[in-house]
Parts: C-alpha cells; sequence; structure tokens
C-alpha cells in the first residue's frame, strides 16, 4: 500500500521539482549529457541530461534517473561544456544541400528479412 | 515455539527496512535536487520491496488470518522489532546519508550471511536484495565522503551528524532471545562475528572523508526489545494512519 503511495509520488512530482531543481542547482553543479546503451549490440543515445558535481555523481545520478526502468546496460556521461555544437544559424549551408541527393540513401537495395537495426 | 522465534527474527530484519523506508519516504519530493530525490526514494522502494517478501513469510509461518498488511501496519509501538538507528529523523541531508551509511554497511555484511542460512526462503531473499543494499551502501558512502571532505560547513554537518548517529551503532549487534535461538539451528546470522569488520570499514571511509571516527563508550539500545525512541509514535501514527482508518483498504 505505502509502495503504491510512493511510486505514485515518485511518478508524479518529477515535473514541478525538475523546475524548483534547476533554477536552484544550476547555480552551482555543472550540467552533464547523459548517453544509455539500452541493450548490448546497440548503440548509446542520448537520454537527456542533469546536474551533478562531479563524473562520479553524474554517473550515480543517471542510474537513478533514467535506469529505473531497466532502460540501461550501460550509461555514459560527458560534461555538457565539452559538446561542440554546430550552429543552427549554419544549417542552410551545413544541410539543405544533402536534401536533393537521394542517391545518398541506401533505399535502392532490397534489405533481406533478418538484417536488424536498420 | 520454534515458529514463534522464526517468526519475531523475520520481523527484527524486516522492521529495520520498513521503517527505515517509511523514513527515506518522508523525503519524497523534499531532497535537495531531483537527482538525489528520486535516488532516496528508490532506496525508499528497495527497502519496503525487501521487507515485504519478509512479511508475506513471516504471514504465512503465523498463519492465524495473519497479513503482510496486517503485520507491517497494524501493531503496537513495543511490538516493532527495528533498531534505534532507522527510526532517528531526518535532520538534513548528511543526516539522512550518515544515518543510511550505517546502517547499509551492517545491512550487506548481514545479507552476505544470511545467503548461508539454512532457511531458503530467508537465502533467497538476501540473494535478490544484496545487489540492491550494495547501491545503497555505495550511494550513501559516497555522500557521506563528499560532505565530510567537502566545505568547511558540510564537514562541520556530517562530523555532527556521525557522532550523533554513532551512539545508535552498537545495538545492530545487540542479540535477542529469537536471534540466539535462530543462531544456533542455523537460521539466524550471528552478527557478533563481523561486528569489528564493520567498525573497520566504516573507520576508514570516515577518515577518507576527513572526518573522526567516534570515541564512545556508551550507546543506547532498545529498538530491538521493542523499547523505542520519541520518535517513534509519530512514525507509526502517519504510517498507520489509512490503514487504521481505512481498515482493508486497497489502492
Amino acid at each position: 500500500m505505502i509502495q503504491d503511495f510512493l511510486v505514485l509520488c515518485l511518478e508524479s512530482y518529477s515535473v514541478a521539482v525538475l523546475i524548483q531543481t534547476h533554477i536552484h542547482m544550476s547555480k552551482n553543479w555543472p550540467l552533464w549529457e547523459i548517453f544509455v546503451r539500452s541493450k548490448n549490440g546497440l548503440e548509446h543515445r542520448h537520454f537527456g541530461s542533469l546536474h551533478a558535481a562531479d563524473a562520479e555523481m553524474a554517473l550515480e545520478n543517471a542510474r537513478d534517473v533514467y535506469t529505473r526502468r531497466s532502460e540501461g546496460v550501460s550509461i555514459w556521461v560527458v560534461e555538457s561544456k565539452n559538446i561542440t555544437a554546430s550552429n543552427p544559424e549554419h544549417n542552410g549551408e551545413l544541410f539543405e544541400p544533402a536534401q536533393d541527393k537521394v542517391y545518398r540513401h541506401p533505399t535502392f537495395y532490397d534489405l533481406p528479412d533478418d538484417v536488424k537495426h536498420m | 515455539m520454534k515458529h514463534t522465534h522464526l517468526y519475531n527474527y523475520i520481523l527484527g530484519i524486516a522492521d529495520n527496512s520498513l521503517i527505515l523506508a517509511q523514513r527515506l519516504g518522508e523525503l519524497c519530493g523534499h531532497g535537495p535536487t531531483l537527482e538525489t530525490d528520486i535516488a532516496g526514494t528508490n532506496i525508499s522502494l528497495d527497502l519496503i520491496g525487501q521487507a515485504r517478501n519478509y512479511y508475506q513469510y513471516a504471514a504465512k509461518i503465523k498463519g492465524e488470518g495473519k497479513t503482510e498488511d496486517g503485520i507491517a501496519f497494524l501493531r503496537l509501538e513495543r511490538d516493532y522489532k527495528n533498531v534505534l538507528l532507522v527510526e532517528q529523523p531526518n535532520e538534513h541531508f548528511g543526516y539522512v546519508m550518515g544515518r543510511q551509511y550505517l546502517f547499509d554497511v551492517f545491512h550487506l555484511l548481514f545479507m552476505n550471511q544470511l545467503l548461508n542460512s539454512t532457511d531458503e526462503t530467508l537465502a533467497a531473499i538476501a540473494k535478490k536484495g544484496i545487489k540492491e543494499v550494495s547501491y545503497h551502501k555505495r550511494f550513501s558512502g559516497d555522500w557521506v565522503k563528499r560532505l565530510g571532505d567537502g566545505t568547511q560547513e558540510s564537514n562541520q554537518k556530517m562530523q555532527e551528524a556521525i557522532d550523533e548517529l554513532w551512539v545508535y551503532t552498537d545495538e545492530l549487534f545487540d542479540q535477542t532471545e529469537a536471534d540466539k535461538a535462530m543462531i544456533s539451528e542455523g537460521i539466524g546470522i550471528d552478527t557478533s562475528k563481523f561486528k569489528e569488520v564493520y567498525y573497520t570499514e566504516v573507520s576508514a571511509l570516515l577518515k577518507e572523508a576527513t572526518l573522526e571516527v567516534p570515541e564512545r563508550k556508551y550507546f543506547i539500545k532498545g529498538g530491538k526489545k521493542g523499547t523505542h525512541s520519541e520518535h517513534m509514535g509519530y512514525i507509526l501514527a502517519e504510517m498507520q494512519y489509512m490503514q487504521r482508518t481505512y481498515p482493508n483498504m486497497e489502492w
């Protein structure tokens, strides 16, 4: 009974606390980007970001925030400031030239049914 | 008579998990950060899950129409057998982590021994819980280190918490009549065998955290025999409210 109640609380209050904590903590702790491999054989994918004082804490926090429902078998954390992002203003020159090059898609082959994750 | 001892022995283990889980549950939505808040509530839910397994087993042994909810929620204060450590209030985050760590080290040593119990159900519950408890200890231990070896203020608060909580550690190794009876049958765990290991491990982490290991000769005990601190009544009032107000309610 009490377990159900706690689960309910845990699943429902997150948004409010998220906003509150981010205002509160962002002044102190750096932001980390979290990548989770959901099962062996698949790549790590970006799951979200969180605050932590260092890499070790980021790993533990990521474990608790992002893998509570068995979502992962491996976690990478990268401090957000170490990511170099492309500038949205350059989207035209970076990405638009690819739009009319349909021949770059491997859609002209028949994939065998047994090939997964393509 | 054998069943009475086994029943009481199981409650002695389960009540520690339940009351500590209740204490951590009070913090749901009140943690210092989103991440630590979720972590604390996760630990609480792990402990409740373990307590449920024990209570289900205890209810089966006892018969007489007992249920896990009945055992968990409808006893009187003197019938709870948890140690005083786990009922101590949530003074501040460092205090909560200190309390958690002092219990977790014991809990993991205990579970590792319970694996060898001749009682298959208890051994199975231990096997399932060990990974959870290993993580609890890692989490709480890391925080004791961080806060101890943090700022001057966090160090001072952590030191005060350890100094206050230290007085309750000896009771973890206290043996009741049920404990002794179960140890002699190979079901129970002789905690005296790892008492030294416990204090060595805790002391090593405290030193790493640049904290001082309290030198104390006097300890407080009583919870295992049902003599609880003044906090226990308030915990039970909140915990038992729903089940007493709406008997047999379900979600």
